[in-house]
């Protein structure tokens, strides 16, 4: 049976493809935003600075609508796999299970538990108690990130299990199944790219602000913070990066040749394909632009080694090259683009005119969403790069799927993808909306009273009745 | 064994039900009540009664799915597919009720429209979850350890009508909240609300109390033989003390009694459900231990759950505590 020509299968992965993209957004930037908001927070009770309670004040309330689509985005996923993945599930729910178990235990509580205090609760239990609480939404949400991508390497990785007779599998060594061989990497590659996510955001706000008042001077703090991260943390991503690629050579060979678009084994030095188009019916890259032996440099860091190509593998165990072989080079592009963005912003500091440079502001203010855009396209090369397998090399995707109708499954999928746009699409526009206003108070004295509002929902401009759609916070 | 570590999590799995259902259960009938509050001005006030806390309430339905899936993979991996229809609903609904949180705050033009989404949101999320419970009491389609049904089986009277008595009881758990939480004219509307919703609770509960046990024998069976029966007598007992408790405080004019009356309600209930599902955890296709996962997967999350479950409900006890009393209306304001 299929549903306007397609196989339940093919419609359950889409489905949880598009349910978890627009998951995986939210989190990014929530992770971040809320490792800003501890900083901002710690500063402005540091130094006493009020441009630092403006700035928490300020990303506060972008956060909370942040958190608040990746919360109830969250809920899917935790459903999902049992929905349109019942198999994988009662299979490897044991091991995968308990990891997401822990991962609602001990961060999903505590981000929830503490953010009504961290958001509304400043003059209710005071800085001190309200700098824990703010402290541990931005722990909570690392401890997530931690877990998360254990579960989601063991699917890349699996170690540490065995498999009994009914195909169950049974975790033989925790320790070993946490601390899989890629879960180091591809956790410290996710946390930095949530941090880089947040910097060029920041950065990009703070430089369309400059841009309006370049005199402001929350603007400046926040843009010049911003570009600290894109010159420090940019060049180490990188570096990881290259390190996650190695490991992924050693255990998933084939997604390696399907992002790097070879189909031929290379025995003395493979190029650097930089374009092309991979076709996996005539198994060949055609339009293939290439730099010889620089192929090999980068994956074995030597430049006649030997790299594998699609043919070393039966045409049912590869992976499609297209997608992750256009998503990488996307993911590789922004980062150097945030590199350069990074060092061009080191050169302006040290002439004095980060403030000035118009040009670097423009710059900043396009790259703004590059983050979210790089978290997406690396997600989609690893993940397109496991198939066929859900567990790499021991379930295939379609040996995983829910015994459902592949109607119901897109009947469901319609529902997501028109709520999905439209409640998430107009939530972009309000976090658009709040990022519009000038990182300034109109009545700064209020702020001496500290925030208004103790209880309730983060100021917003319909409780201004005189709001002139600028959007200024009060 | 009959103690074990299955039955272990098939005990934690139920509070974390229970704790989802009373939580968010205030939550969602804050949302079903807004029609009967059209005034701006109270629906601040009802949504600033529960925004510090709804977001720590929904993560219990978090760990409710995710918890099944890592102790009773099999339990999740044939009841979900079984009740996609209405699982699926209550995860569309409950996006837009948990997003219209922050979005009605944002703009004067539409903010009609996200209460509107707030309140049929948490309608459609509490109408589902009841179908999904009285479709799981009905029993599910399973065969050879994965569900054989078909893509309407939820779809019955009965699972309707638990539908409709989860609307109700949520309603009166949101009504004896703000009962609760506000004062003056939304306190003294809610407080009416709860007496006719408290009502149609009671004959809902009778209704399909006396429907469950002729819906399978297995449920007759444990309601009507020893040692059970004493338990299946007690349960409707104690409903009528609560039932009292509730009606006595709002007539009273108590604040916290009828609340917690309609919470023992709910546990009461659920109770009951948890003596006809018992020693099934799917009735009448698995049991507790047969859906259970490998006994290392229970033990290591076991370890973790017996230090943290406290631990979270001591915090999430402090944040309720920081935002105890009654909300001041004036306070969102300036």
């Amino acid at each position: 049976m299929t549903f306007f020509g397609l196989s339940a299968e093919l419609l359950a992965r889409i489905q949880f493809g598009f349910t978890i993209s627009f998951h995986f957004i939210f989190p990014a930037m929530s992770i971040g935003t809320a490792s800003y908001l501890a900083v901002l927070n710690a500063l402005w009770l540091w130094k006493r600075d009020e441009s630092y309670l403006k700035l928490f004040e300020y990303w506060k309330t972008i956060f909370a609508v942040t958190f608040g689509m990746g919360v109830v985005s969250g809920i899917v996923m935790s459903y999902q796999f049992g929905t349109n993945w019942s198999v994988f599930s009662e299979k490897a729910g044991s091991i995968i299970g308990p990891l997401m178990g822990y991962e609602v235990l001990t961060a999903f509580f505590l981000e929830a538990g503490f953010l009504g205090i961290a958001l509304f609760g400043r003059n209710r239990v005071g800085e001190r108690m309200h700098m824990v609480a703010v402290a541990m939404v931005a722990i909570g949400t690392l401890i997530s990130a931690t877990w998360i991508t254990s579960a989601n390497s063991w699917m890349h990785t699996p170690v540490g299990y065995s498999i009994d007779a009914n195909g169950i599998f049974h975790p033989e060594d925790w320790w070993a199944i946490v601390f899989n061989p890629s879960f180091p990497y591809r956790m410290v590659h996710t946390v930095l790219a949530a941090f880089l996510t947040t910097a060029f955001v920041v950065g990009g706000v703070g430089a369309w602000h400059l841009l309006r008042d370049r005199t402001n001077r929350q603007a400046k703090i926040m843009f010049s913070m911003a570009m600290w991260m894109a010159a420090l943390m940019t060049p180490v991503q990188i570096f990881v990066g290259d390190m996650h690629g190695l490991n992924t050579l050693e255990h998933q060979p084939a997604k390696i040749a399907a992002m790097e678009g070879h189909y031929e084994t290379h025995p003395n030095g493979a190029p650097l394909i930089l374009f092309g188009l991979p076709d996996d019916e005539a198994e060949v890259t055609r339009y293939a632009i290439e730099i010889p032996k620089l192929g090999s440099l980068i994956l074995k860091h030597d430049p006649n080694a030997e790299i594998k190509g699609l043919k070393e593998f039966s045409r049912e165990d590869r992976p499609p090259a297209l997608m992750p072989f256009f998503t990488f080079r996307i993911m590789v592009a922004l980062g150097m683009a945030m590199l350069a963005v990074g060092m061009w912003s080191l050169w302006c500091r040290w002439r004095g005119t980060l403030y000035k440079n118009r040009l670097l502001h423009r710059a900043a203010l396009l790259m703004g969403p590059s983050g979210l855009v790089a978290v997406l396209a690396g997600w989609y090369t690893t993940e397109v790069g496991r198939q066929p397998y859900t567990i790499y090399g021991l379930m295939r995707t379609s040996d995983s799927i829910s015994p459902l109708s592949a109607q119901s499954v897109g009947t469901s999928l319609i529902a997501f993808i028109l709520v999905y746009f439209a409640v998430f699409g107009i939530g972009s526009v309000y976090l658009i909306k709040l990022m519009r206003r000038p990182p300034v108070m109109i009545e700064d004295h209020e702020l001496d009273k500290g925030p208004i509002r103790t209880a309730g929902i983060t100021p917003g401009p319909a409780q201004q009745e005189t709001d002139g759609g600028d959007g200024h916070v009060v | 064994m009959w103690f074990d570590y299955s039955v272990i999590w098939a005990a934690i799995i139920a509070f974390a039900v229970l704790a989802y259902v009373v939580l968010d259960g205030f939550d969602l009938g804050v949302g079903i009540l807004f029609p009967f509050f059209p005034e701006r001005r109270d629906r601040d006030v009802m949504t600033n009664s529960i925004a510090p806390v709804w977001d720590g309430n929904e993560t219990w339905l978090v760990l409710g799915g995710g918890g099944l899936m890592a102790v009773f993979p099999v339990a999740y991996a044939t009841i979900l597919p079984a009740l996609y229809g209405p699982i699926i609903a209550m995860l569309l609904a409950l996006i837009f009720r948990g997003v219209a949180f922050e979005f009605r705050w944002r703009t004067h033009a539409t903010s009609r429209f996200w209460d509107r989404a707030f309140c049929l949101g948490s309608i459609v999320a509490a109408f589902t979850q009841g179908i999904a419970v009285g479709a799981l009491v009905q029993g599910i389609t399973v065969e050879d350890r994965a569900f054989a049904g078909g893509t309407w089986d939820w779809l019955s009277p009965f699972s309707l009508t638990t539908g409709v008595a989860v609307l109700v009881g949520y309603t009166l758990l949101g009504a004896t909240w703000l009962n609760l939480k506000t004062s003056g004219d939304l306190q003294a509307k809610a407080h009416k609300l709860a007496l006719w919703s408290c009502a149609a609770m009671f004959v809902l509960i009778g209704v399909i109390s006396i429907w469950t046990p002729f819906i399978h024998e297995i449920y007759f069976e444990r309601w009507f033989s020893w040692p059970t029966a004493f338990f299946s007598a007690l349960v409707p007992a104690l409903l009528l003390i609560c039932g009292y408790a509730l009606w006595h405080g709002l007539k009273t004019d108590k604040h916290l009694q009828p609340f917690l009356a309609a919470l023992g309600l709910f546990l009461l209930s659920f109770t009951g459900l948890g003596i006809s599902f018992y020693p099934y955890i799917v009735p009448g296709a698995l049991t507790i231990q047969e859906a259970s996962a490998p006994t290392e997967s229970l033990t290591f999350l076991l370890v973790g759950a017996a230090v943290l479950i406290p631990t979270i409900l001591a915090y999430t006890g402090y944040a309720y505590w920081v935002f105890r009393g009654k909300i001041d209306p004036e306070e969102g304001y300036h």
